[in-house]
């Protein structure tokens, strides 16, 4: 691993570090004006610009950033509490780096895809955007933060917006959603923060006593720390972090949250959000306390199988449509798990390379899913059938999306799934093939999904009804629900190419992602099971 | 038969040159032809048939211009670009030209042709025809890459492509439930046989680090008995898959859902003899275990066994086809599980039976076609008089489906019942008995199918099509009929044009290794034939007795033996399907919904509610919520700092 102080590198790399910052408080900026904003259509073009200047700016980020250069990059470090040794430091890796560019991507086509959404009576929309600027900056600042204090900041930091959003935008029972996804991140924050401290005082013993949350310095001192003490402040991380990326027990928020999220909302959730748990396995967990992660691994590695079929399970069998891309998700996170704990660099970047195309596909699905509701205004799956007929591209983007979201060759997930699988296999044989068989759930819960919604003859409540009463059922001529429009299509082509050419192509997210794998396996300690070196 | 086979020479790789090098075409026109059919949208209706059809036939000529080309008789690999790629693991999108993915190309893209063609006028009357062709390039796309790439993943890459393709084809009238979920029961029974490859991939880089066919069959010799054992039998998981082998057979029969020309294409020809590819492909690994081959051997066995009886029950022509195929596939698995002399066997009656099983196809659809798509053949009859160029081509299909001399299926069939015979010991009573057996029932359901849908009575005439209005059966235009004209002549001359010499044999040689001729085979050759030919004339005798002398009732007899019951029942493999897998899938996913709700989700509401006293109390929190948030963090943190030092220092 790279052991180049902190310092140095905050004054090597000065040329990239306002990126960051710019970065990071664009979309606050943005947001504070939009909140001011009193027309709902310059609310939205407002927030739809600050958002696209913002992905503008993730290109610069993306060329400057060397993927064999020095383990932390674009670098920027300014004292903050010195007392106890915290700084606000900025600077990213390469998979902090992917995620940025996720947010980037994922924002715009968020704005784009919530344009038409009926917000609840009374509610502007200047609120709802300006929320959601301020929410990008705590995503971005979660993945770009170098200092535990920091990033334990904006980790909470993120709760506030999306609490916001939940509680005041979301469905029928978002106050109990909000409420239940605030109490959980509460619980999991409290934990964390009780380690974040604990940390900082253990740090003293390994660095010439003088306690320090600056990542850089403990990611090489703390391998010095005793088992006992690396479990228990690995437990405290580990379990904010099992709560964002919902390993099953802690799952059951996030179905709440889901399904009461406005659409927008929901895809940030899923996409991002929750990819905070299992970004925080790579950046804090594994390199922080390697051998409490080679001791805990196998937990975790059950907490995940358990959780690829848990959630693929429920999946089949739910019927509200949005609290299907929860259970997907939870499946999926499963997979992630999975590949971080089974320590070989195919696995880990696997994992890392799933928490972009889990963004994209699942992102994708969920937006498709919200075109479905806005046209036949029902959640459940039972008011549906024979959709296809009356919306032939709606269908073939649900199940394009659908398709990704079940891994099939040539489309993105499938390349993260199966690094994550051949990578574990030579470690965890048994969780490989278990989480193999995951992939003939993953098929059982897309199309038969599918096929309720969009297959036989048309029925069900939402659409019948629409069409004009039983008598027109069947009959596209009189039905009133119209295929996709400009704006969804528009909204949805970025992420059909974006699905498609890394199915083929994903070595631009590949090569910036395997010198941090290989950087995060390291500092575990561990060689690669098949050509270690 | 020895334990194992010794290592040909290592296999001779080179880099592609030339036409070769620019191989990817036979891929891309196909893909660029769905691409456009089925992003351009209604925009491509008025053409779109004729751009499908000009990128096969596209395809086919360049197939035709390699296997002409100079070094179609060597192993050629052309690597595109590095796909994924992650320090040991490499995997290449490559291509391997060789004769064996050489015959799959002119094969895929010569039948899929004449599918084509055949579609234009089939699908005349369907409002989406130009996403059918879609669908079909995206069909011929798939399956190119599943025989032409150069590793095991891109196999994997073709290997569901084509299972998307076979999904979207067979669910193709998704106002039909039966189509829908069809089409579902496919896929999901595919993907249970891909678990199985993708393991075998696993495997294969746990143990040498690369999934590259050269590379893997470089180093083959480097694995354990029981690895190769293992990867042998989990390849053949999705060869059963992929190919309707027992146990998970019972995908294909429904899939004839789909529209004819696909059950021809896809379901007959081309995608489900995958399996067999798969197995002739991964022959240095399978010639390394005695048990894999075994397994494999069992299984081709038993398959061709309940395809012919399921076979000789149903009264759907295209479920007795589907059956059909079942069992022919299950005559090449058996081939391929011979081992080196096998493998080309197999690869050779697949070829004979693409095309006489086509034609098949197009042939019941041309007679679906003109019976307003009505596929009982109860309500057949009498249709050679009316139908003289279907009849004609059918009945040269049938002849060289049931193996009678001089038609392709005798020489190709023939050959694998007495590779079978050639077996030591039991083996050879067991498989060639069953194989020999299997020939009898086959010349039996066939002819029953042929007197029930062309002789006899015209019993359509006294009734109603399912839209109440009367039959009219007439000849198809001559857009379907050409195709089935062309396919037909292949059925004639293939067989003895391929055993002539060991011409094809010897064709295949460099990727299959020579032929090993069988020595002491516990029959004679021209026994076997003669045993062949007889239990053949036989079935034919039996079902002239059964069906072909009197008349056919029109609805079927309810009174019939436990035997035929269970083969109307498909001998219950769907029985048990659904009591072992989906019927407690569904009822574990339900429970689990109830339990998440009211259990999980139960105990986490209850700790909140008894942390925040009550659900009023947690109303009331979210009024204020971030002072008491902030307050209840610094009240823990202190806790917390309190505890963590307390441990510290005592």
């Amino acid at each position: 691993m790279n052991t180049q102080p902190a310092a140095m590198i905050a004054g090597t790399s000065g040329g990239g570090s306002g990126l960051l910052l710019a970065l990071l408080l664009l979309p606050l900026l943005g947001g504070i004006v939009v909140a001011f904003l009193k027309d709902d259509r310059m609310a939205k073009l407002t927030a739809l610009t600050v958002s696209l200047v913002e992905l503008v700016l993730v290109v610069p980020a993306w060329i400057t950033y060397v993927p064999n250069g020095s383990r932390i990059q674009l670098a920027l470090s300014v004292d903050w509490i010195p007392n106890f040794g915290i700084h606000f430091s900025l600077g990213i890796d390469g998979i902090a780096l992917t995620m940025i560019a996720l947010i980037g991507i994922l924002t715009p086509i968020v704005i784009g895809g919530s344009w038409a959404d009926k917000l609840p009576e009374g509610r502007g929309a200047a609120g709802f955007y300006s929320l959601l600027l301020v929410m990008q900056t705590g995503m971005v600042g979660v993945f770009a933060a170098t200092d535990v204090f920091l990033f334990y900041v904006f980790f909470e930091a993120v709760l506030v917006p999306m609490y916001f959003l939940v509680g005041r935008f979301g469905g029928p029972r978002r106050q109990y959603a909000a409420m239940k996804f605030f109490l959980y991140s509460l619980l999991g924050g409290l934990i964390m923060l009780a380690s974040v401290i604990g940390l900082y005082v253990v740090s003293k013993d390994y660095n010439n006593g003088v306690g320090t949350l600056d990542w850089q310095t403990l990611s090489t001192v703390m391998d010095q720390a005793p088992l006992s003490t690396q479990i228990w402040l690995f437990l405290g991380f580990f379990v904010a972090f099992a709560i964002k990326a919902p390993l099953v027990p802690l799952h059951t928020w996030l179905p709440d949250a889901t399904a009461e999220a406005p659409i927008g909302t929901g895809v940030l959730l899923v996409g991002v959000l929750d990819k905070i748990g299992t970004f925080g396995f790579l950046r804090y967990c594994l390199p922080l306390f390697p051998a409490a992660s080679k001791e805990l691994a196998p937990l975790v590695l059950i907490l995940s199988v358990l959780g690829i079929v848990y959630g693929a399970l429920l999946a089949a069998g739910q019927n509200d449509m949005k609290r299907l891309m929860a259970y997907i998700s939870i499946a999926h996170f499963g997979f992630i798990g999975l590949g971080i704990f089974a320590f070989s660099t195919q696995s880990i970047a696997g994992s890392a390379l799933y928490m972009v195309n889990h963004g994209l596909a699942t992102g994708m699905l969920f937006l498709v899913v919200g075109m479905v509701i806005a046209r036949g205004d029902s959640r459940s799956i039972r008011d549906y059938g024979g959709l296809a007929k009356l919306t032939p591209v709606l269908a073939g983007l649900f199940l394009f999306a659908g398709l990704a979201a079940l891994s099939l060759p040539g489309l993105n997930s499938f390349v993260s799934e199966f690094l994550v699988l051949v990578g574990s296999y030579p470690n965890a044989p048994v969780y490989a093939i278990i989480g193999a068989v995951g992939m003939i759930l993953a098929a059982a819960y897309v199309l038969w999904a599918y096929q309720r919604v969009f297959q036989g003859p048309v029925r069900g409540n939402a659409l019948v009804g629409l069409s004009g009463g039983p008598g027109t059922a069947g009959d596209p001529a009189k039905a009133s629900i119209a295929d996709l429009g400009v704006r969804e299509k528009v909204v949805l082509a970025p992420l059909v190419v974006l699905i498609i050419f890394l199915g083929f192509y994903p070595a631009p997210v590949l090569d910036v992602l395997q010198p941090t794998v290989d950087a995060t396996l390291q500092s575990v300690g561990l060689a690669d099971p098949v050509g270690g070196k | 038969m020895s334990q194992t086979f010794s290592l040909a020479a290592a296999e001779q790789v080179i880099p592609a040159s030339g036409l070769a090098s620019s191989a990817w075409l036979l891929i891309a026109l196909p893909a660029f032809g769905a691409l456009v059919l089925l992003v351009g949208g209604r925009r491509t209706n008025a053409w779109g048939h004729l751009l499908g059809i000009t990128t096969v036939v596209a395809s086919f000529a360049i197939g035709i211009a390699l296997f002409f080309g100079s070094g179609s008789n060597q192993i050629q690999e052309a690597n595109l670009f590095s796909w994924i790629d992650v320090n040991a693991l490499k995997v290449d999108f490559g291509l391997r030209l060789d004769p064996l993915s050489i015959t799959f190309v002119l094969l895929i893209t010569g039948v899929g042709s004449l599918i084509h063609i055949y579609s234009v006028g089939y699908m005349a009357d369907d409002d989406g025809r130009r996403r059918f062709f879609g669908y079909l390039n995206l069909f011929v796309a798939a399956m190119l890459i599943l025989v032409l790439g150069n590793s095991f993943v891109t196999l994997y890459l073709g290997w569901e492509g084509v299972g998307l393709a076979s999904y979207l084809l067979i669910g193709w009238y998704q106002n039909r439930p039966s189509a829908a979920t069809a089409a579902k029961k496919a896929f999901l029974m595919n993907r249970v046989g891909d678990v199985g490859l993708a393991v075998a991939i696993f495997l294969l880089f746990k143990n040498l680090g690369t999934t590259q066919y050269a590379e893997v069959f470089a180093r083959v010799g480097e694995l354990s008995p029981g690895t190769v054992t293992a990867i042998t039998i989990l390849l053949l998981l999705g060869a059963c898959g992929k190919s309707g082998q027992f146990p998970l057979q019972a995908w294909l029969p429904d899939a004839m859902e789909g529209p004819t020309p696909v059950s021809a294409l896809i379901h007959a020809a081309t995608m489900v003899t995958a399996g067999v590819y798969l197995i002739a492909r991964a022959n240095p690994l399978y010639n390394l275990s005695a048990d894999g081959r075994l397994v494999v051997i069992v299984i081709g066995a038993i398959t061709l066994l309940i395809g012919c009886v399921i076979g000789c029950a149903y009264d759907d022509i295209k479920k007795v086809l589907a059956y059909s195929t079942v069992s022919q596939i299950g005559y090449m698995i058996l081939a391929v599980g011979l081992g080196p002399f096998g493998y080309a066997l197999g690869i050779m009656h697949l070829v004979a039976h693409g095309f006489f099983k086509a034609g098949l196809f197009l042939g019941a659809g041309s007679v679906m076609h003109a019976m307003k798509d009505e596929v009982d053949m109860r309500k057949y009859g009498g249709l050679w008089r009316i139908m003289p160029i279907t009849f004609g081509t059918f009945l040269l299909g049938y002849l060289a489906l049931i193996g009678i001399p001089p038609f392709s299926g005798f020489f190709t069939k023939d050959a694998i019942i007495a590779a079978a015979f050639g077996q030591e010991g039991w083996r050879a009573w067991v498989f060639g008995g069953a194989a020999l057996l299997g020939a009898g029932l086959t010349a039996f359901y066939m002819t029953r199918l042929v007197l029930m849908t062309f002789f006899g009575k015209q019993r359509w005439k006294d009734l109603k099509a399912e839209d109440g209005s009367d039959f009219h059966p007439h000849e198809s235009k001559p857009v379907m009929t050409v195709p089935m004209i062309v396919l037909a002549i292949g059925s004639i001359g293939a067989g003895f044009f391929f055993t002539q010499g060991e011409r094809f044999v010897n064709w295949l040689a460099p990727s299959l290794q020579p032929l090993e001729k069988v020595e002491h085979g516990v029959l004679s050759h021209g026994l076997i034939q003669i045993l062949v030919i007889g239990l053949s004339v036989l079935g034919v005798l039996l079902a002239w007795l059964f069906v072909g002398r009197k008349d056919v009732p029109v609805v079927k007899p309810a009174r019939v033996s436990p035997v035929v019951k269970a083969a109307r029942a498909d001998l219950y493999g769907n029985h048990l399907n659904e009591a072992l897998v989906s019927r407690p899938g569904t009822w574990l996913a339900r429970a689990l919904v109830y339990v998440d709700n009211k259990g999980v989700d139960g105990l986490v509401n209850g700790i909140a509610a008894s942390f925040g006293g009550s659900s009023g109390r947690l109303r009331r929190l979210q009024t204020g919520f971030v002072r008491s948030y902030a307050l209840s963090m610094l009240a823990s943190g202190i806790l917390v700092v309190a505890a963590l030092l307390m441990v510290r220092f005592s």
